[in-house]
């Protein structure tokens, strides 16, 4: 019982020091960020890295999301006679919430994890030491740069998704199923307000891309410096940015899309 | 070499990611075509403006030529004032009038403006005088019950006089208020005459 308790305790206590240690290294992160807009070049190799190897992904799963965001909703739309509103709904669900959040999801799986594993490697094979030996700050040098990269990454590829997705939805609601073309993208831009939706779904994305990667640097920093450390630390970036999205994405809705 | 390789991926990247928001804006969001770059705003008050939300659109003969701007409630006149913004291009005349319309069956509710025959023009701040309120469903229906309800009334007065109880209960709401309660007493006045015509 009393191992249980001591257990319980131990396991509070060290989530309780490692919410403060991230919310330390965050700050650190915004300190040191001097190095990754002055050598920009570091920033831009990591676009390369983060933004730019995701594209792939992003954009196939944003047509395949249309593709069957266009079969879904004219299912559900003509049974009420209103398969006019198929690009209302495509582009509506797409810019609010799926755009931003399976990006982020996507994200997290595809250039978290490297980020992740990458800074882990590092730790481990104690470069980051080594950098601390050259006075060098191994936060400036290496993780301001990824954690920019990403941040500046995440709304553009949102962005990406999302009018794939329009697209894919055009392809079956229009050209495949025969919704009326004008009606489609008419409805469309009746209903999508470019500040209350497409913005908000900008900002939305932001902060993914924020919260995504800062986990992502986190993780990497703080793992084992251990192959089983790494790998560990590679699972928990996944799990908790991907918690961390659907959480904010539910704060960031309520905030946003709740007052009429 | 591999430098300037890199840069030139990611200027394609972002310059991908920021057409991707401006197509967003432009082709799937009303950024360029309900933007009016000016505007004047007039003023209309409405016994009841039903479901009309800010940003609704003003159309006079089906085109749009104007937005709400935004919607208040006097408590003076117990009455919603709703503020237009029409565009500079378009001039109305002073006794035009507004009418809360509904796109379609259950469609979302727009402004029609119809012109008047003044050749004075609305300005900044004026306001339209001849209102029409929003078509409210529900008194709608109620006001069908009741008629319905009344008809059943007249028929069955004639050959019984046992069932003077049923109109009985439903001539006060009528007199009173003809809301939600006047409509439960009339169905079920229609029902009981019914029956007892069986």
């Amino acid at each position: 019982m009393r191992l249980l308790i001591e257990a319980i305790g131990h396991w509070l206590i060290d989530a309780v020091a490692k919410v403060g240690y991230g919310a330390r290294l965050f700050g650190l992160t915004f300190r040191h960020s001097g190095m990754a807009f002055s050598r920009f070049r570091l920033t831009i190799a990591q676009i390369n890295f983060i933004g730019n190897y995701s594209l792939v992904i992003i954009v196939v799963s944003g047509l395949f999301v249309g593709f069957v965001l266009g079969l879904q909703g004219y299912n559900t739309l003509q049974r009420y006679g209103s398969e006019q509103a198929l690009g209302l709904l495509v582009a509506l669900s797409l810019v609010r919430e799926l755009g931003p959040v399976v990006t982020a999801l996507l994200f997290a799986g595809r250039a978290g994890t490297s980020i992740t594993a990458e800074i882990g490697l590092m730790k481990a094979g104690e470069q980051l030491s080594a950098m601390e030996m050259m006075a060098v700050s191994p936060i400036a040098r290496v993780l301001a740069p990824r954690f920019w990269a990403g941040v500046i990454s995440m709304p553009l590829l949102a962005a990406l998704f999302s009018a794939v997705g329009v697209f894919g939805g055009y392809i079956v609601g229009v050209q495949m199923i025969g919704v009326d073309d004008g009606a489609f993208w008419s409805q469309m831009q009746n209903g999508v307000d470019w500040k209350e939706d497409v913005g908000n779904g900008v900002i939305k994305s932001i902060v993914f891309g924020i919260a995504v990667t800062f986990i992502a640097v986190f993780e990497g920093y703080d793992s084992q410096p251990t192959p089983e450390g790494v790998s560990r630390a590679t699972t928990r970036t996944v799990v908790s940015s991907s918690l961390a999205v659907l959480f904010l994405d539910f704060i960031l809705t309520a905030l946003m899309f709740s007052r009429e | 070499m591999n430098r300037k390789l890199t840069d030139l991926w990611v200027g394609l990247f972002v310059v991908a990611g920021f057409g991707a928001i401006l197509i967003l804006a432009l082709k799937a969001g009303n950024l360029a075509s309900f933007n009016f770059s000016e505007t004047y705003q007039v003023l209309a008050k409405f016994d009841n403006i039903g479901g009309l939300k800010v940003r609704a659109p003003v159309k006079s003969a089906g085109v749009v030529v104007g937005r709400v701007a935004s919607v208040g409630f006097d408590d003076q006149t117990y009455e919603a004032v709703v503020t237009l913004a029409l565009d500079r291009r378009y001039g109305f005349p002073k006794d035009s009038s507004a009418k809360i319309l509904t796109s379609g069956l259950l469609g979302e509710q727009y402004i029609g403006l119809e012109p008047g025959g003044d050749t004075a023009k609305l300005a900044e701040g004026g306001k339209i005088k001849a209102t029409q309120s929003a078509i409210v469903l529900e008194t709608l229906i109620s006001q069908f019950l009741f008629s319905k309800a009344a008809e059943g009334k007249s028929d069955s007065k004639a050959p019984d006089s046992g069932i003077a109880a049923p109109p009985g209960n439903t001539a006060p709401p009528a007199i009173g208020a003809p809301g939600g309660g006047g409509k439960g007493d009339g169905k079920s006045g229609t029902k009981g005459e019914t029956k007892d015509n069986k």
